[in-house]
């Protein structure tokens, strides 16, 4: 895209997209460390998660800030008005992603060592995976404005959804036949509940790059995976 | 049945001329609720001032009871344009238009048009406000009596209802003998429009009308511009785009003498569809 006549401007749309990458980069660290505390049953790195959020808030008021100035400074139109309507939405959207991470860790000690079905886990953690990717690609699709990369990402939710039916229903199982195993996966029910709600957000960030790309709303009906009982 | 009713113009009248007007810009999902009258057409317009070519080809509808914007660089065309609404250029030597002007259907560019009729249909303010050498009351009542001749009562109330209606009455209703040119820039532009609208035009034509302007003053002619689309067809050329996107329905958007795009102006501001429409607005151009 060509510069703007004003280059202050053009600077402070840059700022805008390098804070939202700033937290798109530590919503996935917070992310990856949750689940690896998780599996690992690692108390201190889950404290560290949990006290590493506010830094999220901090970054996300930031991010309100200056797109606010930025509005107002320069009452931007069309493409650029866009830009910052979605830096707005991203911020929203990585802030709630970090308080999910935070949740799976706090979750974590509440919870006893070991007690969790091992496979259960690697399922949670296999699920996290895609989830991860899947937010890495569309932050780039936004840093990139790469709208093939966001609509992959939007298209493929559905397999996230699956691998949330999946362990829903390993979940159950587990419960029936042994009642020791409620509590334990419960609590892992809870965090997978939180990861395929960070795979949404990682969609509506797919629409909103896609609105700012294109200037019109993402209409196609998007393709759901089956979710089994309660979603 | 009941949603093709709802569908319907509010008056029948607007039906009917709608049908007659018969065209609409806004492609084949226009429903029978978007089909606006055409009160201007310009189709085809070419301008010259004198070898020089300033418009190429212009067709663009101007709505009834709308307000079209008209954005664009300096030298774009856009007041040329405004110029030839009115025929306000058959008052310069070597300056003529090809095309067709259509005022509800009859072409005003046709040498047969009587041009002072043309303008008392067709109102215009300028960039600087313009108030003659006289009084107030006999800015607004100068017009007036230039097309008909009342009896003074009926003027009297022409030159009230006008100045009413342009948001300027309760300022100078006391000193109504005062010379015009003593109110400030924004009382003096409202004046103008009151001039304007003593004559009963039908459409209004505002060139730059805030550009010499403070805000609060700006802000009033553009609440009055809102009111005045009630009940007349509003041409606005301005170089203020956040004042395009604030008060008109449509904007076109020029370059070189050429449109380049015209839409909805919800739609201009916050998706163009033409890249030069998007460098402009956002400030990117050249």
């Amino acid at each position: 895209m060509t510069e703007h006549t004003v280059k202050a401007f053009d600077q402070e749309l840059q700022d805008l997209v390098g804070k939202i990458a700033e937290m798109g980069r530590l919503a996935e660290k917070q992310i990856a460390g949750a689940i690896s505390a998780l599996s690992a049953h690692d108390t201190e790195l889950a404290r560290r998660v949990i006290a590493a959020d506010a830094r999220l808030d901090v970054m996300q008021r930031d991010v309100e800030e200056l797109a606010i100035l930025t509005l107002a400074r320069r009452q931007p139109m069309a493409v650029d008005l866009r830009e910052i309507v979605g830096a707005l939405r991203l911020a929203n959207a990585l802030e709630r992603i970090g308080d999910y991470a935070k949740n799976i860790a706090k979750r974590l000690l509440a919870s006893e060592p070991d007690t969790a079905p091992a496979a259960a886990v690697q399922s949670l953690k296999n699920m996290a995976d895609l989830v991860l990717t899947a937010l890495r690609n569309v932050l780039d699709a936004f840093v990139r404005r790469d709208l093939s990369l966001a609509l992959s990402v939007w298209r493929g939710d559905k397999a996230i959804d699956a691998a949330y039916s999946s362990l829903f229903r390993a979940l159950l199982t587990y419960m029936m036949e042994d009642s020791r195993n409620i509590l334990p996966c419960t609590h892992l029910l809870f965090c997978a509940k939180h990861i395929e709600r960070i795979g949404d957000h990682a969609t509506n960030i797919a629409e909103t790059v896609y609105y700012v790309v294109q200037g019109v709303p993402l209409m196609e009906e998007r393709p759901r995976g089956e979710v089994f009982g309660a979603v | 049945m009941n949603e093709i009713a709802l569908a319907l113009p509010a008056h029948p009248a607007d039906l009917a001329h709608a049908m007659r007007a018969g065209k609409n810009l806004e492609g084949p999902q226009a429903t029978l609720r978007s089909v606006v009258p055409e009160k201007i057409s310009v189709r085809n317009l070419s301008f010259f001032y004198g070898e020089n070519q300033a418009l190429h080809d212009v067709s663009v509808p101007l709505y009834e009871r709308q307000v079209t914007a008209f954005i664009g660089p300096s030298g774009c065309g856009k007041s040329t344009l405004l110029r030839v609404l009115n025929r306000i250029y058959d008052l310069y030597p070597n300056q003529r238009a090809e095309g067709e002007v259509l005022l509800d259907g009859e072409n005003i560019l046709a040498p047969a048009q009587d041009a002072i009729l043309l303008r008392a249909r067709v109102g215009m303010v300028f960039q600087k406000p313009t108030p003659f050498p006289l009084s107030i009351y006999e800015n607004v009542a100068f017009g007036v009596r230039l097309h008909q001749r009342l009896p003074r009562s009926e003027l009297e109330g022409r030159v009230e209802s006008a100045l009413r209606r342009a948001a300027l009455w309760n300022e100078v209703k006391d000193k109504l003998n005062a010379g015009g040119q003593s109110l400030s820039g924004g009382q003096q532009q409202r004046l103008c429009i009151a001039r304007t609208i003593a004559v009963q035009p039908e459409v209004i034509l505002l060139d730059e009308p805030c550009s010499a302007l403070d805000p609060i003053s700006t802000a009033k002619i553009e609440e009055l511009v809102s009111e005045l689309k009630d009940d007349y067809t509003i041409v606005l050329v301005t170089h203020n785009m956040q004042q395009a996107a604030r008060v008109s329905d449509r904007t076109a958007f020029m370059y070189l003498g050429t449109l380049i795009e015209f839409d909805r102006t919800a739609r201009i501001f916050t998706s163009p569809r033409d890249r030069r429409t998007q460098d402009y607005i956002t400030g990117r151009f050249g």
